[in-house]
């Protein structure tokens, strides 16, 4: 292997990460703000970059506005998944939501199928071309993705930390009931982080779509994120952020090296860690101590 | 609701208290008996695949329905069992030997995964699983020396002590002794300590360790007898499929057999049974249901798999006790009439219970 050859992989291997992360951000907001942990949100991407395709390529609105009307429409559809479905499972065993997400990413993606079949549809998005640095050659789509997810961090870091929704969100992630008490509209910004993290899955999707083409594979993306998520450990955003890099960085290394297994190794290395440090590189959750 | 005052231990670990009960197995009993005087040899090898997801129903059930921690992933030892079995039986170990061996290395499989995730959050174990099951299915197709790899792999002849069983009934009452014996092999699992200490490890982590329970070692215990009944139900699955391929475990299969304690009732031997029965009609039901739909629909591929999907998530949703649950209901309300309660089995309205402490 050359200098460049293993500086070209680790940039692809970057942004494949950072379209990991996209989707673990997702899923991340909605634990921490209800400990339900969304199976189901490889799939909400999926369907997302199918929205914004139909949209943009088959109804021919154009690539920014198609985006844009996707992106909403994800929004609708994950506000309402949470005030139909997710909300009547609030105080349930924690067995039955991992189901019931299960389920609910199976449905999806069957729908997905019954719509949009099996082929597989390209979109290019206006911004598409090549960047020489040096002797390496990046895709502009996927410097996209990588700046897309430092605009996304910035973005919900800002929305939680400096507006007053964001703020009453973390107050009911922190106890439902006191903010409750507090008159935070708990049921209905669940419901909105529901619609925010399908946007952002939506995104992840958006931006993924032109490297990785559109078809209901790439749904698998949901789960590789979660490995992501676990190895940096779970329920921090960092902690996503980091773990989704390592696996997008380690994954075309290794399958490069050993090519029989390739397209398993996310999940090789969530198991690894599993065995070597099962709480993750950044700890966040705990046991009570009795 | 009828409730016995329990006045003896004998009473206690009694697995059937009621008569009725007592009527309602020996009648099911009887009529597995004489099931293959009856039906053809075609029915009676499709009744031995149930008889496999019924075994493998309850695997799953001990871990899913009594320790409650989810395993998305069963379908990788259902696999790790139909392998371990055809290939042991390819070098020459006999049938009687096999089986249990092939339990055994799926059940070692589990334990070992299960160490890895049983100190953390119940999730943990959950996408352990899945992962588990996808990197199974690969390498099943990349360990060709015992594999086979996509080639499949052949299974041997069904032969117990040197007699080669071919005829349907003969299968058929093999895999019958081996569901009844595994059935009561759980149930006094479930009346002995390391079986309670499941249960309260379902019901309440934190009650569970004041009690002095090591939650970590329970939950490796119940993986491990999980994946050895599942293993165990893999090898004899291997032997209706003939020829193993890698293909054959998805994670498709995986969700199948969640349906099947999900839809069955979470927590009873009983709805693991009711649920191997439904999914073994649920073919049947689809290709109704697609004579009545409009053909726009009917003709959708993916309308299994949204069926599947849409099943489970009603049965979550609407009746997590599933069919055992809408039976005990019934027969309350015949029991009791016309005093019948619905509030009686009324769920809680409960707010979020955080499992995040600091």
């Amino acid at each position: 292997m050359e200098f460049n050859d293993i500086l070209q992989l680790l940039l692809i291997g970057l942004s494949q990460g950072c379209g990991y992360a996209l989707v673990a951000i997702g899923f991340v907001f909605i634990y921490r703000a209800t400990e339900i942990v969304s199976f189901a949100h490889g799939e909400i991407m999926m369907f997302g970059a199918f929205m914004v395709l139909t949209m943009a390529e088959l109804w021919g609105l154009g690539f920014w506005l198609g985006a844009a009307m996707g992106l909403l429409s994800m929004g609708v559809i994950g506000y309402c998944l949470d005030t139909v479905v997710m909300r009547r499972m609030i105080g349930e065993s924690q067995a039955s939501i991992f189901i019931l997400t299960v389920a609910l990413g199976l449905m999806i993606k069957a729908l997905a199928w019954m719509i949009w079949g099996y082929s597989t549809f390209i979109l290019i998005p206006p911004y598409h071309g090549d960047i020489s640095l040096g002797s390496v050659v990046i895709g502009t789509d996927r410097i996209a993705v990588m700046l897309g997810t430092v605009l996304v961090c910035v973005l919900l870091w800002g929305f939680f930390s400096r507006t007053k929704v964001g703020l009453a969100m973390q107050a009911a992630s922190q106890n439902q009931l006191a903010a409750y008490y507090s008159r935070v509209p708990v049921k209905r910004l669940v419901s909105l982080i529901w619609a925010i993290a399908a946007m952002v899955a939506a995104l992840a999707g958006l931006l993924m779509a032109p490297i990785t083409q559109v078809d209901t594979e790439i749904s698998i993306f949901g789960i590789k994120a979660i490995a992501g998520a676990i190895v940096g450990g779970f329920g921090s955003i960092p902690g996503a952020l980091l773990g989704c890099l390592i696996i997008g960085v380690a994954e075309p290394f290794l399958d490069y090296l050993y090519p029989p297994l390739k397209g398993v190794y996310a999940y090789i290395i969530l198991l690894a860690v599993l065995f070597i440090r099962p709480e993750g590189l950044i700890p966040q959750t705990f046991q009570k101590k009795v | 609701m009828h409730t016995m005052f329990k006045t003896r231990y004998e009473q206690d670990i009694n697995f059937l208290t009621d008569p009725g009960k007592r009527i309602r197995v020996a009648l099911a009993f009887v009529g597995a008996m004489a099931l293959p005087l009856f039906v053809t040899d075609y029915f009676l090898s499709e009744l031995a695949i149930f008889l496999c997801y019924a075994i493998a129903g309850i695997g799953l059930m001990v871990l899913l329905g009594f320790t409650g921690q989810v395993s998305f992933g069963h379908v990788a030892f259902l696999g790790i069992g139909a392998y371990a079995h055809a290939a042991l039986l390819t070098r020459g170990v006999p049938f009687v030997i096999a089986l249990p061996l092939a339990g055994l290395i799926s059940g070692l499989f589990g334990a070992a995964l299960a160490r890895a995730v049983s100190k953390m959050h119940g999730f943990y174990f959950a996408v352990a699983t899945l992962a588990f099951a996808i990197v199974m299915e690969s390498v099943f197709g990349a360990a060709e020396f015992v594999t086979g790899g996509h080639m499949g792999l052949e299974v041997p002849e069904l032969a117990l002590f040197g007699f080669a069983l071919i005829m349907g009934w003969q299968v058929y009452y093999l895999y019958l002794a081996i569901l009844i014996f595994i059935i009561w092999g759980v149930a006094n699992l479930m009346r002995a300590p390391a079986g309670r200490s499941m249960i309260a490890v379902r019901d309440s982590e934190t009650s569970a360790r004041s009690l002095g329970i090591n939650i970590a070692r329970v939950k490796v215990l119940s993986f491990f007898v999980s994946a050895a009944i599942t293993g165990v139900a893999g090898g004899l699955m291997a032997h209706q499929l003939f020829y193993l391929s890698p293909e054959t475990f998805n994670l498709l299969e995986s969700l199948k057999l969640m349906l099947m304690v999900v839809v069955g009732g979470l927590g009873t031997i009983a709805g693991a049974l009711m649920g191997a029965v439904f999914v073994s009609f649920l073919p049947n039901m689809i290709d109704g249901l697609r004579m009545i739909l409009p053909p726009f629909l009917a003709e959708q591929s993916g309308l299994e798999t949204f069926l599947f999907g849409g099943i489970i998530a009603l049965f979550i949703m609407f009746e997590p006790d599933g069919l055992y649950g809408r039976w005990r209901k019934i027969r309350l309300f015949f029991e009791t009439y016309p005093y019948y309660r619905r509030a009686t089995f009324v769920r809680q309205k409960r707010y979020l219970k955080t499992e995040r402490f600091r």
